[in-house]
């Protein structure tokens, strides 16, 4: 999961400080990402290095400083945004943090980002059915390990779909797709699913 | 080289006013012969409409379908029942049997009506179920015959005689995934034997068995896969995220 995209989408709305960024980063992904405040300020430190965000100097290191992204640090975000996860094995819960952040991004179509994310998908099942498709019948062995991947990567594209029907219902004005994604939830215990990532 | 199936800026609308439909709109498609298509896409976004335009089942509001170059609108009434007969091979999901006729009676079928005297169409459906693993069910009824079985009887139906395009609307959509697979290889078989395919289905899996991949949005075509780069590009390294 990129924390490191993720502040930068949230920084690409507007100046923020630390804390609200922790905040705005958990609302945004339904809690189901629970981030510590040092993680926060470690990556800001990280992104700062980098030229990627810019911070009031003169505020210090504590809750109140303030951070932008710079224009490097929009390319980055955008960049990232469009390229496919690791082609070997696309982790599915990345997936869901570019879904989620291209929400957020203005000027950015959701839809299309997943068209991307899912046509990739189906040329690496066009691989790997080719693999079966090339090999005996009676090897059963290879066709099993290619199925097992299928079906991993058939579930990703459907999990796509969904999303996909998902965001054609919501109202077009980017007001409504952010607030779908920054549920307005109280944080219940139950709802931390830390154990994932 | 002149493709099987080209569709040219097709649309279709139907009803007018305020229920009115757009399921396609403007789509440019073109088809070689021995290449198999998948079209994708979610339910109302036009995969059956294009299907039924290509098959020449329906006649688009505007564009043009040229079928082995052919032009559709420039034929009559005849000449299309003609090369839907000779020419098309059409393959559904809820198979399309008739009841009262035997698997080979099925398949022989589409011969008989083309003028193929009786004895020569029956042998050339026996020679079409002997290649599909189906000679011992040739005198079966389609209620005596599992669904998998039912669809490979449809398949030789829809290959039999000189056909250049085989069409199939989610030809697996009832059989469990090994069932589904079997349909994806004999249609693949059918292309490499130089007969142009077009699937559409919403099934990423039976897709993933065509040589392109075509996505359908609203009507539109807003995306497709690359050639692909065979199986030895999974042994290389991705690109870096």
């Amino acid at each position: 999961m990129s924390v490191r995209h993720a502040l930068l989408a949230l920084l690409s709305e507007g100046p923020k400080y630390g804390l609200q960024l922790r905040q705005e980063f958990e609302a945004g992904t339904g809690e189901v990402w629970p981030l510590n405040v040092g993680q926060v300020y470690t990556t800001l430190q990280r992104l700062e290095r980098d030229g990627l965000v810019e911070s009031d100097d003169a505020e210090g290191e504590g809750p109140q400083k303030g951070f932008r992204i710079t224009p490097a640090g929009g390319r980055e975000l955008a960049k990232w945004l469009w390229t496919p996860p690791d082609a070997a094995s696309p982790p599915r819960d990345e997936l869901v943090i570019k879904v989620l952040v291209a929400l957020r991004v203005a000027g950015v179509d959701a839809h299309e980002v997943v068209q991307v994310h899912r046509r990739h998908l189906v040329e690496m099942m066009q691989q790997y059915t080719s693999v079966k498709a090339e090999a005996p019948e009676h090897d059963v062995g290879l066709a099993l390990v290619v199925d097992a991947e299928l079906f991993r990567l058939e579930g990703v594209v459907r999990w796509l779909d969904a999303a996909d029907a998902r965001l054609q219902r919501l109202p077009a004005d980017g007001s409504a797709a952010a607030a779908a994604v920054a549920p307005r939830v109280a944080p219940r215990p139950g709802r931390r699913l830390g154990a994932r990532r | 080289m002149t493709a099987a199936l080209e569709l040219r800026r097709v649309s279709k609308v139907y009803g007018q006013g305020p229920t009115e439909v757009q399921a396609l709109r403007e789509v440019d498609l073109s088809v070689g012969g021995g290449e198999l298509v998948a079209v994708m896409g979610p339910s109302g976004s036009g995969k059956s409409t294009l299907l039924t335009i290509a098959g020449s089942l329906e006649e688009p509001t505007s564009g043009e379908v040229l079928v082995g170059g052919a032009a559709l609108s420039g034929m009559s009434r005849n000449q299309r029942a003609r090369l839907r007969r000779r020419s098309i091979g059409y393959v559904f999901q809820d198979f399309n049997l008739l009841a009262g006729l035997s698997a080979v009676e099925n398949v022989a079928l589409p011969l008989e009506l083309d003028g193929v005297g009786v004895r020569a169409a029956r042998a050339a459906g026996l020679a079409a179920l002997e290649a599909l693993g189906l000679a011992d069910r040739a005198a079966r009824y389609p209620d005596e015959l599992s669904g998998g079985e039912r669809q490979r009887v449809a398949i030789a139906r829809a290959v039999i005689g000189d056909r250049h395009l085989l069409l199939a609307d989610e030809p697996s959509g009832a059989l469990d995934s090994v069932n589904g697979e079997a349909v994806m290889r004999l249609l693949r078989a059918a292309c490499k034997r130089g007969v142009a395919g077009v699937v559409v289905t919403h099934d990423a899996q039976l897709a993933s068995w065509a040589d392109r991949v075509v996505f359908l949005r609203d009507g539109r075509v807003v995306d497709q896969t690359a050639t692909p780069a065979g199986p030895e590009s999974l042994l290389s390294p991705g690109p870096t995220p």
